[in-house]
């Protein structure tokens, strides 16, 4: 029974960790470079309506899937045109694009689609043999495909950032800007990248929860997983293996939570649902401290002439 | 590959910044092995020129010429190209990476994305040979000293490939030791083929490092020409267009009860670890007591403890035989503390505030600013046009934003708002840097009236000169204690040099 | 130059910088065209729906202030904590906050007189969004925990707390015994009724409150010790310390009163409009009151016109919809517009170079103003 039910909250856990773990990775990059993009929640929002979208009518998941990582990409331009070019205040302007994109997809998706309606989607794959093994079986070898690709991009962040130039970059970019700038690495150049390569990984997560996770599209799809990804890059320490421990942590608990009342244990839905956002705001409360091993330029705009 | 620079000309430089002519048709040359010293006061436009070389601004008027052909620098990337490096005052080291990343970010352009430290190692390795340099590539920026990052510095412009260097006030926070140290490096560097253009206000590095000096004065190029030909004194005159005389304070010998006495003092840095290491200091009502040092040896926890914003590990901090140790700050204040801090665009003033609304800052709750929890307008307007009058404070009005006001009057704003609260103990901490020498002049007057009047003053500078105008007692300052206490007057450079390297000659 | 130019150039600063908020929103509202054409809306009959039809009849006008109460309420609240350098997204469910806090007093004491049941409920809402606003503000200042993230949590959390109360312990007793379980609590006895002004719309009294309140937040910030040093705490937090004010302590008192505004959005709404609590009571208001604070310059006296501007955008989008057949929620993307462009603006407000060329262009204007009059340039 126990060993049923903690196999049952990892099965159930890990499907629901790819769109926190996409997220994430691509708001660490973001993060590094030193801007706070707190619009990932609004880009995941309009890019699950985009992949959604163009599966239910042209039904290609790759299609879909390529569209909502070029929306996030728009998306990306569009916070820094106003953060980076307009050097606006990043909190407010990520509610900014929060609000926008959970607009603009709801009003889409009323305008294009009206009801709730089922895509066929991407669906689990099983491995042959191996996903007969009990246990190991289901968790590693039965999963969506996306799952592969998620876990697979973590290592390959980790390279990106500690193993290439391009890397090093921005790792200088988010801690000292100037220092960067005067050794001819152009500290906008490298901040778009950034954000551009944080939107395309927020639309994939965001393509992720509608085509691969709920097979449709609802207003308010994303839950609050977008602003759970950015606390997840502090939760990490902004490393890749960290971000994916946290994603793996609060989907347990999401996991968790749904099972308990699947068992139909007594206890209050409207609690149990809670319980991942309080282990968030509990998790920031303890890590928040150590700020000083981040990205010291964080959240601070960027001005050659008033550099100080 | 641009062929290495055999002569520089700037011709007719002009910039212009928001209401300010910063360049003035300013035009410099240098050759070959040749070391050019920029002379100037704070503000006449020396970083400013250089900036404009190394592609960091670009000129509004005037033109660049390498080796007599015109060149265009728009990026840092570009001056790179043509074999410029520079060392800012502030540098331009991320302090989370280590030495041999740091030079390897700028080593590696567009073109290449592996990132090969083996590379760019062995390329440090070479020219920390070839100078004498001794480089960690390993260390992490956080674990070395300024010297030892000035080097890194140094190192990474040569890395990568400058033959032209300029150092932006390169001494400011070396011992006199360590100044000349690097003057025989940069020496060694004139030598070996590269030339160099040294930055700074300090006539005797100047007249000691230079082959030339180019003057200039309010963004206009003053004067220029041989080193030999100039005494320290005619060139003092050139660049301050008239004879510099900071006032001194006149000598004096009776002084009053201890007002701060400090016993023992421990806390800790923004690090983490010791900033202050069992200091010990008393100071007398009517004295200014100067702390000299190498900056980073404590001064900022030093103001911090004792002006309540920082906690006190161990020992007591006592005002007027008071002991305030660990209370909070406005106790503190309440107890006849002053405080000029060394931000005092984000310390000492609140910018966004009005110039009315600073005055009160510290007065905001004494019963003639509020009743209990109303402010007095009319009482405020009278007292904020009252301070600007006295205080000479130059805005269109008390309603003026303090932002937008120049250093030296936001001074007078924090000087006008500490001085009349009249204090037993006054602490200012580098009071006057980055101010042009009028504005100098009359926050050192200031001071000295404030000493007449009686309070105990705590100058915290790194101007030894400053220091020795001002101080009656002068405590040298090193790894977060008062290594020794020198009487103001008849102490020379050299003696205190040492102890701020830690060197106590007994 | 002279004071009187000083002085001068002060005014046009200040009507330059009106100017940007108005060539922001514009901006905002062009390229909101362009999503009402990708919503296969004709933008031009959307926007003069939105912008004319709610003042062509006396429900129209009466719904702009309907609205504008509670947005006026949470832009006020915003604005404090922004002004004291917090910045508060969490209003959403502080309004739920405030909105059960205020329903379970006013279910308690139904036979309470009014002039004393009414001051009541309004306190238990304020104390609601008080103390959910307290937490992030806690966290903030003794925990150093982002703000903005602790309030987007507390977001969620407080929808399923409101849910949980008004579906279990406060749920109408009516819905129990009649089966439907539609999660509401019981409707409040009249005594904690807000008194509606004309027959047939919803015009309630809270309006005044609301403008009150603006006027004494406007008192609060710039005429007392308290509100001096609250801003002084927000603009340089640094300065604010060495100057002997408790950062920290302000920071949380800050956002105790901004969750407050936002607690008593919820109670001009249940006893306003609804006259029990019940699901989405908050109609985003919690978003559109940050629209509202950062147009109203974060002024209250700005927030007073721009929660009337914003109320006429929420109802005349309302009536869009019926129009030109694009889902109302597109106001929500437009607001978000706003925010971005906004935001955006202030880079030229605070660029200097940016500035001296505007201000130059009204020095020639003036000039050859001046000539042509014949006067003295």
């Amino acid at each position: 029974m126990i060993q049923e039910f903690i196999v049952g909250i990892i099965l159930g856990g890990i499907p629901l960790s790819v769109s926190l773990l996409l997220a994430g990775l691509g708001e660490m990059f973001t993060q590094r470079s030193g801007v706070f993009n707190l619009g990932v929640e609004g880009i995941m929002m309009l890019s699950a309506f985009i992949g959604f979208f163009v599966v239910y009518t042209i039904g290609s998941p790759f299609l879909g899937i390529i569209a909502a990582m070029a929306g996030g990409a728009l998306m990306g331009l569009l916070m820094g045109l106003v953060s980076i070019t307009f050097k606006a205040s990043q909190g407010i302007s990520g509610i900014g694009l929060f609000m926008f994109g959970w607009g603009l997809s709801g009003t889409l998706f009323r305008v294009y689609v009206g009801g709730v309606t089922t895509i066929k989607g991407i669906n689990d794959i099983y491995i042959p043999v191996l996903s007969n093994i009990p246990i190991i079986g289901p968790i590693l070898f039965s999963q969506n495909p996306l799952v592969y690709v998620a876990y697979l991009l973590v290592p390959v962040a980790s390279w990106l950032l500690f193993k290439t130039s391009w890397g090093l970059k921005v790792r200088a970019v988010g801690t000292t800007p100037a220092a960067a700038d005067t050794v001819g690495v152009s500290v906008v150049k490298i901040r778009y990248q950034s954000l551009v390569i944080g939107g395309v990984m927020a639309g994939l997560a965001g393509a992720y929860l509608s085509i691969a996770q709920a097979h449709l599209f609802a207003d308010n799809i994303t839950a609050g997983r977008g602003f759970i990804a950015v606390a997840l890059v502090y939760f990490g320490r902004w490393k890749p293996a960290g971000i994916m421990g946290g994603a793996l942590l609060f989907s347990m608990a999401h996991s968790f939570q749904r099972l308990i009342q699947v068992y139909g244990i007594n206890f209050p839905y409207e609690i149990a649902v809670i319980i991942p956002y309080i282990l968030v705001i509990v998790v920031l409360a303890f890590t928040w401290k150590s700020q000083s091993l981040g990205p010291l330029a964080l959240g601070k705009p960027y001005d050659r002439e008033f550099r100080g | 590959m641009v062929e290495k620079i055999n002569h520089l000309e700037m011709q007719h430089i002009t910039k212009r910044f928001p209401g300010v002519l910063a360049l003035d048709d300013v035009s410099i040359e240098l050759k070959k092995s040749e070391i050019l010293a920029l002379l100037g006061e704070n503000g006449a436009g020396k970083t400013t020129l250089m900036n404009v070389l190394y592609g960091l601004y670009h000129q509004d008027e005037g033109s660049i010429f390498i080796n007599d052909k015109i060149i265009e620098i728009e990026s840092p990337i570009n001056a790179m190209e043509n074999h410029i490096g520079m060392v800012h005052q502030h540098f331009m080291l991320v302090p989370n990476l280590t030495v041999i990343e740091n030079i390897a970010l700028g080593y590696f352009q567009d073109t290449r994305f592996k990132l090969d430290l083996n590379l760019v190692r062995t390329k440090i390795m070479e020219i920390a040979k070839k100078y004498g340099m001794a480089v960690d590539p390993e260390a992490y920026i956080w674990q070395l000293s300024v010297g030892e990052q000035q080097r890194v510095e140094l190192v990474k412009a040569l890395t990568l490939g400058a033959n032209l260097l300029i150092l932006d006030e390169p001494t400011a926070a070396l011992t006199p030791q360590q100044t000349d140290e690097l003057i025989e490096l940069l020496k060694e560097m004139a030598r070996q083929d590269n030339s160099i253009i040294f930055i700074s206000h300090k006539l005797n590095e100047v007249k000691s490092v230079s082959n030339r000096i180019s003057v200039l004065r309010n963004g206009k190029l003053v004067h220029e020409g041989d080193t030999v030909s100039y005494t320290v004194s005619e060139l003092a005159e050139e660049m301050a267009g008239r004879q510099i005389n900071l006032p001194k304070s006149p000598e004096k010998l009776e002084f009053g009860e201890v007002m701060l006495d400090m016993k023992d003092i421990w806390a800790y840095n923004d690090q983490g670890g010791w900033g202050l290491q069992g200091l010990n200091l008393q100071l007398k009502a009517g004295e200014i007591m100067g702390i000299a040092g190498v900056s980073g040896n404590g001064q900022r926890e030093l103001a911090d403890v004792v002006s309540g914003v920082r906690k006190v590990e161990k020992g007591n901090i006592l005002i007027d035989n008071w002991n305030i140790t660990n209370h909070t700050a406005s106790q503190i204040i309440e107890r006849g503390m002053g405080y000029i801090p060394e931000d005092r665009l984000h310390e000492g003033s609140l910018p966004g505030f009005s110039v009315r609304e600073n005055l009160i800052l510290k007065d905001y709750n004494s019963s003639q600013i509020s009743s209990s929890i109303f402010l007095k307008k009319k009482v405020i307007d009278k007292f904020a046009n009252n301070l600007i009058e006295t205080y000479n404070i130059k805005c269109p009005d008390m309603n003026t934003s303090c932002a937008s006001l120049s250093g030296g009057n936001i001074q007078k704003v924090i000087l006008a708002r500490e001085i009349t609260r009249n204090p037993k103990v006054l602490i200012a901490a580098y009071p006057i840097r980055g101010l042009d020498i009028g504005a100098a002049e009359y926050v050192h007057n200031r001071l000295i009236e404030a000493r007449e009047a009686g309070m105990a003053i705590l100058l915290i500078s790194e101007e030894l000169e400053e220091i020795l105008d001002l101080s009656d007692r002068i405590g040298v300052i090193y790894e977060g204690a008062i290594l020794k206490v020198l009487p103001g007057r008849g102490t020379d450079y050299k003696e205190i040099g040492l102890l701020m390297a830690g060197v106590i000659d007994e | 130059m002279s004071k009187n130019t000083e002085i001068k150039r002060h005014r046009q600063e200040r009507m330059l910088n009106f100017g940007i908020v108005i060539v922001s929103l514009l901006a905002a509202l062009i390229i909101g065209a362009l999503l009402f054409l990708i919503a296969k809306g004709n933008p031009f009959k959307a926007y003069a729906v939105m912008f004319t039809k709610p003042f062509t009849s006396t429900f129209g006008m009466t719904e702009i202030l309907v609205r504008a109460a509670p947005l006026m309420f949470v832009g006020l609240g915003i604005a404090i904590a922004f002004r004291s350098g917090i910045l508060n997204i969490g209003a959403e469910g502080q309004i739920l906050m405030g909105a059960i806090a205020g329903a379970a007093v006013a279910l308690a004491f139904p036979d309470m007189p009014k002039i004393i049941l009414l001051p009541m409920v309004f306190l238990a809402s304020f104390i609601g969004g008080a103390l959910w606003g307290g937490i992030a503000g806690w966290m903030r200042s003794y925990l150093n925990v982002n703000e903005i993230l602790s309030t987007v949590m507390l977001n969620y959390i407080a929808i399923q707390v409101y849910m949980f109360f008004i579906r279990g312990p406060l749920i109408d007793p009516k819905e129990v015994s009649y089966g439907t379980g539609v999660p509401q609590t019981a409707v409040f006895s009249k005594n904690a009724w807000l008194t509606r002004l004309i027959p047939g719309t919803r015009l309630h009294t809270g309006i005044f409150i609301a403008i009150v309140l603006a006027v004494l937040v406007y008192i609060l910030l710039w005429k007392t010790t308290i509100g001096y040093r609250m801003r002084a705490v927000g603009i340089e937090p640094k300065a604010a310390r060495a100057a002997g004010m408790n950062v920290k302590a302000y920071l949380l008192l800050a956002m105790l009163l901004s969750g407050g505004f936002a607690g008593m959005a919820g109670a001009i709404e249940i006893t306003g409009i609804h006259h029990r609590a019940m699901e989405s009571i908050s109609a985003g208001y919690g978003f559109s009151g940050i629209v509202v604070a950062l147009f109203g310059g974060l002024h209250p006296l700005g927030i007073i016109p721009s929660s009337a501007l914003f109320g006429l955008l929420i109802v005349g989008s309302d009536m869009m919809q019926r129009a030109v057949n694009v889902p109302a929620s597109i106001i929500l993307s437009i607001q978000g517009l706003v925010i971005l462009s906004l935001v955006s603006s202030q880079n030229f407000l605070t660029n200097p170079r940016f500035k001296e060329k505007i201000l130059k262009i009204f020095d020639s204007k003036s000039k050859t103003r001046n000539l042509k009059k014949g006067g003295r340039a």
